[in-house]
């Protein structure tokens, strides 16, 4: 693959992780269990959603089509979309969206400190602002899980259940494919962030008392644009707007 | 919103920047100290408000009772020569 495509799909994917995301996050805004919870939620949707107009400005940059990050958000199809499932996966409970950040942030964080060194100076600097972002979304979400884990028995069940729905989505993370393989000099090997990843999980659900959910047959394709039923209903909610009125400005 | 109906109320003081006080600016529900922080973090420092944060639980401050307010601030409205206004101050001096 000639490296100016991968670049542009690479920036591409890590720019829906983050658009996909933050849009669930959105999903708790006058939700939340608490006030103080809705607007912790609320503040790393947004930062998420300022990772990914950074990356998909990028992308359309590199692309040279005159799409912007807002084209790229907004006007294209559920088949075009290469985030990861796992961030499409719906909010659940709150301990279900938990399991979801952490075990998301726990890959982002090592994957970002990865990239902030990266030769495409771009990447570089987006990384670099993103991994104190992310830094404070793993702090979180790791107090979380070990609080609901160590918590009452309700707050461990629904922890436990929300851990067993979001794991088979983890592989997926780690997955190289033909993109990756061709920005070897530009963005870190995906298995070579397991372990750091693994150190990260062990650590946490170890403090919570939990083990770690049992191995199951994971799910892949996220990042060919085959997603579950999910992300659709998603898009729809986000895209109605621009797409209905295409000019419209606010 | 019930969730926070257990647990304690924490005072939050943010620091704007380095060399200024803390200053009082609201309160937060969090179960402990570490969930306080980071709920005063997410709800009180949002725009770039400070350098610096303190929680305090609200039960650990003991406050003057209103009634008293006359007999403790009321003498001293006529003592105005307690006011540093009687000497000039260079101009270079901040933060009196």
């Amino acid at each position: 693959m000639h490296r100016g495509e991968a670049t542009f799909r690479y920036a591409l994917r890590l720019g829906d992780d983050a658009l996909v995301l933050g849009q669930r996050l959105g999903e708790w805004c006058g939700k939340a269990p608490a006030l103080e919870i809705d607007l912790a939620l609320a503040n790393l949707g947004l930062d998420l959603i300022g990772q990914a107009t950074f990356l998909l400005g990028y992308a359309g940059e590199i692309e040279g089509k005159g799409r912007d990050a807002d084209r790229l958000a907004f006007h294209r199809d559920v088949m075009d979309f290469s985030n990861c499932l796992l961030v499409e996966q719906p909010n659940g409970d709150f301990a279900r969206t938990i399991a979801r950040q952490f075990l998301f942030s726990a890959w982002r964080a090592p994957l970002f400190e990865a990239l902030s060194t990266s030769s495409d100076e771009t990447l570089a600097a987006v990384a670099k602002k993103a991994v104190k972002e992310t830094a404070y979304h793993l702090r979180y979400s790791r107090e979380w899980v070990v609080r609901l884990g160590d918590g009452t028995d309700e707050s461990r069940r629904r922890l436990v259940e929300g851990l067993e729905w979001c794991w088979r989505f983890v592989d997926e993370l780690f997955e190289p494919d033909e993109v990756t393989r061709a920005l070897a000099n530009i963005a870190p090997d995906p298995a070579a962030l397991r372990p750091r990843f693994d150190a990260e999980v062990d650590k946490t659900l170890g403090e919570a008392g939990l083990d770690q959910p049992a191995a199951r047959r994971a799910v892949v394709g996220g990042r060919a644009g085959r997603h579950s039923e999910h992300l659709g209903h998603l898009l729809a909610e986000m895209q109605f707007l621009p797409r209905a009125y295409p000019e419209a400005r606010w | 919103m019930d969730g926070s109906r257990d647990w304690p109320l924490w005072e939050v003081f943010v620091r704007s920047r380095g060399g200024l006080a803390h200053k009082h600016v609201g309160s937060v529900h969090a179960a402990d100290a570490a969930m306080a922080l980071e709920a005063a973090r997410d709800v009180y420092t949002r725009r770039m408000e400070g350098v610096s944060l303190w929680v305090a639980p609200s039960a650990a401050i003991t406050a003057s009772d209103p009634a008293d307010a006359g007999s403790l601030f009321d003498p001293a409205k006529d003592k105005v020569y307690r006011h540093p206004t009687f000497y000039s101050i260079p101009d270079t001096v901040k933060h009196i």
